[in-house]
């Protein structure tokens, strides 16, 4: 479904976020990108949807290459590619609804969505959404008044706006305590198994990399180490993703 | 070593400390600074006089009684002396301690019988050939007690000793009646309104041309905006065509559509008839575009027909509204003294301001709309087509591209500087303008895309820069030469460099916004459009608010003054109030704007709270 091939990003000013990096994601996997943070997982997620231009290499997404899509077909790939952030990126002075809505922006006319104007079936969806993640009654707040567990779960209702084939969240429980963490967990894994939507998804505790992924890769300052379930991950690979002096936690 | 770099540090502070006092003293000279003259006693005068004028604003005109009392004076005692003038003690008289006195001198003028309470001046009238009415010269003033009586030591004046017989008046005067507010306290709260509704109308007009300037002056929104060679050519080429087509287009539009606004009828069906056929004209299209399909190039060229269909729809309706409203605006205007006449006047002027702008408005739409499809077409070329042919079809359009717009440019200088000469607007613009063109055709690969944004970004800047350098009373100056003096020119001069300045600080807000959302609206696959409206707007709102609301409060500021040079509102009459050494008025003027000001500073800093 998803193949990347040689992918290599130089930032401004030589930095190497990714070296030649290569895999693919199968259809209907939850495949967890773990590494130390600064290791490439964002640059990573983000050369997918070209929110980053790649400097070097493919990625094809249904066959189609999207490094070389024009704009029109770039915002037909990035439709059906939803994105879960670690901030969560809501915008905080708009309210839930709206910030649900915008993730059909891809899909509806641009003049009329400028006036703010959606399809009644798009609101309706949007309520829908919201009620599967459980907040609908939380849907005419501003986003900012939400806790950060819910904005988060109005980020997944976001992306599921978009009808996506697939999800990536990068790192979308950094920023939230383990009990949360677990629930925005299952709501992607809910996603994932009942839905079929095929989540790419960077973590950085291993316990849950265990539990939710389907299959792990690692990332070792922009060079891929590892490719495989999670299961194979024993203290020596541990060491070589995470570097020598690293210990395990939970 | 350390001691010598002591040394090197004490001499070299001693050094600056002299520079710096070097300095100091030139910028004594080049200022003029003298306290010598402002110990003068001259000068001392003159600024009590001015002063005591500033602090009694005339706001009240009062009635007064008032008696004169007037004795002959010899300036300069004649020989032998005179005699003391006979006065009639039954009524209101005064008595001067001698006859005559030598200028500067000083004696004391005692009166009696005056109206109880009675205050006013003690003048030195001065007769001569010239004025045989007599000049009065205030010598001082004098306040009666309640039986009427006064005594005064005043000075007598610094005069050409005559022989002849001046004299000494006295005016005592009373208040009678209640206080009626003066002429000059009306006029002042006339010019303030004109004052602060000049402000609001140039804060009104600035922010609302520069929301959508800021947008092109953000760094962040224009940075990634990159498109290949063939695409910025073809626009280059598209925009000036559509905006002549757009031009032609709407004279040929209000010369077919003029009969019908002879008389009241047709503009009235055409103003209800037009809106909701194009209303349900772009609903129809709306409804048979499917975003999802992907587009053959007959359908697009279906779906360019219908967009220009679309636009003379909307053309023409807006064309009904304005000349509906002039008519009515006409018909109503035509009794000044009705009720509701600002109203009536509003209704005409913005039906003309509509008007006036519909060839600015279809030419913008036009440029838009082939510059745009031109340039989608340019950018099929670079994502469609082989390199090399790419490379070739840019060698043909990025020359023609570069000649248009030189030669554009030339004809824009031309109209300043009349060469007349079509060597100079013509020729080489057009040969160099190919040329670079031909040079970026040859360096630019046809995949790769230049940023065109950044490039666009750094012309608007320096615009922008340049218009707010420009200071509002000089805008004035020109703005007053083209639509006459008064408060219009001031309030387009305040509104034009409200734009540049509202540009650049709402820019600036748009640069500080947070990334993350905006990230997360592209990521869904929105346009650019779509994303300003999604991810940008709701994070400006307060700062922009915040900062329309400091705008007006400048512009209340400017406005006092930019009657200076003919702008309109307070200014107007301060400035002829100075000129007339008329102080207490002036005064009046001041007082007014401090109030206004201070008023304006309050209220806009209460509202500031509230959104920031």
């Amino acid at each position: 479904m998803l193949e990347v091939k040689n992918l290599s990003k130089v930032y401004d000013g030589d930095v190497q976020a990714l070296k030649n990096v290569s895999f693919t994601v199968n259809q209907g996997e939850f495949l967890a990108v773990i590494g130390l943070s600064g290791s490439g997982k964002s640059t990573l997620l983000r050369c997918i949807n070209r929110l980053i231009e790649p400097t070097e290499g493919q990625i094809l997404w249904k066959g189609q290459d999207v490094t070389a899509a024009s704009q029109d077909e770039m915002r037909r790939i990035r439709r059906k590619i939803g994105m879960v952030f670690q901030h969560f990126n809501l915008v905080s002075r708009s309210r839930v609804i709206t910030n649900v809505l915008a993730g059909r922006l891809g899909y509806v006319n641009p003049m009329m969505s400028a006036l703010n104007l959606f399809p009644k079936s798009d609101i309706e969806m949007a309520l829908a959404q919201l009620d599967r993640v459980g907040i609908m009654n939380q849907a005419y707040k501003r986003a900012d008044e939400l806790s950060g567990g819910q904005q988060q779960r109005v980020g997944i209702a976001r992306a599921m706006m978009q009808e996506p084939a697939m999800i990536l969240a990068d790192e979308p429980v950094a920023s939230l305590d383990p009990v949360l963490a677990h629930s925005i967990m299952q709501y992607l894994e809910k996603i994932n198994k009942e839905s079929g939507v095929t989540v790419l998804c960077s973590l950085h505790f291993l316990d849950l990399v265990h539990r939710y992924a389907d299959r792990a890769i690692a990332l070792n300052d922009g060079v891929l180490m590892f490719d495989g379930p999670p299961s194979e991950i024993d203290d020596e690979k541990f060491r070589e993703i995470y570097g020598k002096d690293a210990e395990r936690v939970g | 070593m350390k001691k010598s770099s002591s040394l090197i540090k004490s001499i070299s502070v001693g050094l600056v400390t002299l520079l710096v006092l070097v300095i100091l003293a030139y910028g004594f000279t080049v200022t003029n600074i003298n306290f010598e003259e402002t110990r003068s006693e001259r000068r001392v005068a003159s600024l009590t006089r001015i002063l005591r004028a500033l602090a009694h604003p005339r706001i009240f005109d009062y009635e007064y009684k008032e008696e004169d009392v007037e004795i002959p004076f010899y300036l300069g005692c004649p020989e032998g002396g005179v005699e003391f003038p006979e006065v009639n003690r039954s009524e209101a008289f005064i008595v001067a301690s001698v006859a005559c006195a030598e200028p500067k001198e000083t004696i004391v003028v005692e009166g009696y019988n005056f109206q109880e309470n009675s205050s006013g001046p003690i003048n030195f009238i001065g007769f001569s050939a010239d004025a045989p009415e007599g000049v009065p010269l205030q010598m001082g003033s004098f306040q009666a007690d309640a039986q009427g009586n006064f005594r005064v030591e005043v000075t007598v004046p610094n005069r050409q000793i005559k022989e002849d017989p001046q004299a000494i008046r006295a005016t005592g005067r009373v208040r009678v009646g209640s206080p009626t507010i003066s002429r000059d306290a009306q006029v002042t709260w006339e010019k303030i309104v004109e004052t602060v509704f000049m402000a609001l109308l140039a804060t009104t007009f600035g922010t609302l041309m520069s929301i959508p300037i800021s947008f092109f002056a953000a760094r962040n929104l224009m940075s990634d905006i990159k498109i290949p060679l063939s695409n910025i050519s073809l626009s280059l080429v598209g925009w000036p065509l559509g905006m002549w087509l757009g031009l032609k287009a709407n004279q040929i539009l209000v010369n077919l559509l003029s009969p019908l606004f002879n008389s009241f009828i047709p503009t009235l069906a055409g103003t209800i008839i037009l809106p909701i056929l194009g209303f349900l004209f772009i609903k129809w299209i709306l409804s048979k575009q499917d975003e999802d399909a992907e587009l053959k190039l007959k359908d697009r060229f279906v779906n360019l027909l219908y967009t220009i269909a679309a636009a003379i729809l909307v053309f023409a309706s807006i064309l009904f509204v304005g000349k509906l409203l002039i008519q009515i605006g006409i018909y109503l205007t035509l009794d000044k003294e009705a009720p509701l006449y600002f109203i009536r006047r509003f209704i005409f002027q913005v039906g003309d301001i509509i008007i006036m702008l519909l060839p600015a408005i279809s030419a913008l739409v036009g440029g838009g709309l082939f510059g745009g499809l031109f340039g989608k077409f340019g950018q099929t070329i670079s994502d469609r087509i082989a390199p090399a042919t790419g490379k070739i079809i840019n060698l043909i359009i990025t020359p023609i591209a570069g000649a248009a717009i030189a030669v554009l440019i030339l004809q824009g200088v031309d109209w300043f500087y009349q060469f007349n000469n079509p060597d100079i607007t013509l020729y080489w613009p057009a040969g160099i303008g190919a040329g670079i063109g031909l040079a970026f055709a040859i360096k630019a690969s046809p995949k790769r895309s230049l940023p065109i944004g950044i490039v666009l970004y750094g012309i608007i800047r320096t615009i922008l820069n340049g218009t707010r350098s420009v200071e509002a009373l000089v805008m004035a100056i020109v703005f007053v030469a083209w639509v006459g003096l008064g408060p219009f020119a001031g309030a387009l001069a305040l509104g034009l460099h409200t734009v540049a300045a509202l540009a650049k600080l709402y820019s600036e807000q748009v640069e500080s916004i947070l990334e993350g959302p905006l990230e997360a609206i592209q990521a869904t696959g929105a346009n650019r459009l779509q994303t300003i409206v999604f991810a940008v707007v709701p994070q400006i709102i307060p700062p922009y608010i915040s900062f329309t609301m400091y705008r007006w409060d400048i512009n209340v500021r400017m406005s006092t003054i930019i009657g200076f040079v003919g702008g309109g509102g307070i200014g107007f009459v301060l400035q002829q109030n100075i000129n007339l050494l008329n102080y207490r008025a002036a005064s009046v003027n001041m007082l007014a704007i401090a109030i206004v000001v201070s008023l304006m500073d309050y209220i806009s800093s209460k509202i500031r709270e509230k959104y920031v």
